[in-house]
């Protein structure tokens, strides 16, 4: 079960994420990330109501990594739990995505030009 | 000591299988952060049965067997009835691949490999069997 809401800042799209994101609740996080990646700004997820993530979850953020590169929209992740980090950490994706611990990080890095 | 647990072939019965290992694993004792591992490599298994092998249909089942071999020594077997998975075949995607194809699947697996010190997959009668083994970490 999963509750995603997207806030608008300035230039920046926020999608909030509260709950647990597994193969039955992913089809919510796509739908947050297509929604997001048409409008063009810069996207951050707050990820700290985020306490469970599967590769369905994963498989959503990877599909995007592509299309969002392209695009050039910035994209970035804040405020993982520690056992979220985790799976992030045994697939790489660490070493291809913005991840960030605080909002204020994720809004420097989606700032900047 | 044992534990089972019998779900139907529906997606949302995934955070039953989670609560059910997340009790037996608190009840050992077993560290957060390594039972977390354990519980998606179970879930990650269980999902591409339902998903894959079941078709989530809701009429057939899923047996989830919990055994602790020795103290440091868990076993998760995961039994169904749907279509068989060639873990033979099975070779893991590359995550480039992966990111260029656009594609929202193929990285569940992977996760299996990397938390589970031993995967088997075999059949007896009608029943596919998996068995997940993990030593414990302390």
């Amino acid at each position: 079960m999963v509750n995603i809401s997207i806030d608008k800042e300035d230039d920046i799209q926020l999608i909030n994420v509260l709950g647990e994101i597994d193969a039955s609740s992913s089809i919510k996080l796509d739908d947050a990330l297509k929604t997001t990646s048409a409008e063009g700004l810069a996207i951050v997820m707050n990820l700290e109501g985020l306490s469970y993530i599967s590769s369905a979850g994963l498989g959503v953020f990877i599909s995007y990594l592509d299309e969002l590169k392209t695009k050039n929209i910035k994209f970035v992740l804040f405020g993982l739990q520690p056992a979220v980090t985790e799976v992030f950490d045994i697939l790489g994706l660490n070493q291809i995505m913005n991840i960030v611990i605080t909002k204020k990080d994720a809004l420097r890095i989606a700032n900047e030009a | 000591m044992k534990h089972n647990l019998v779900i139907s072939c529906n997606k949302t019965n995934l955070s039953k299988i989670r609560s059910f290992l997340s009790e037996i694993l608190e009840g050992q004792a077993i560290a957060e952060l390594e039972a977390h591992k354990m519980i998606l490599a179970v879930d990650e298994i269980c999902a591409n049965l339902i998903i894959h092998s079941n078709y989530c249909n809701p009429t057939k089942k899923i047996e989830i067997l919990v055994n602790f071999e020795t103290p440091t020594k868990v076993v998760f077997i995961i039994k169904d009835t749907g279509i068989s998975f060639d873990f033979d075949q099975y070779k893991e995607p590359d995550m480039t691949d992966i990111i260029s194809s656009k594609r929202k699947g193929g990285v569940g697996l992977i996760l299996v490999k990397r938390i589970m010190d031993k995967i088997e997959f075999s059949t007896d009668k009608n029943y596919n069997i998996c068995r997940l083994t993990r030593n414990i970490r302390k």
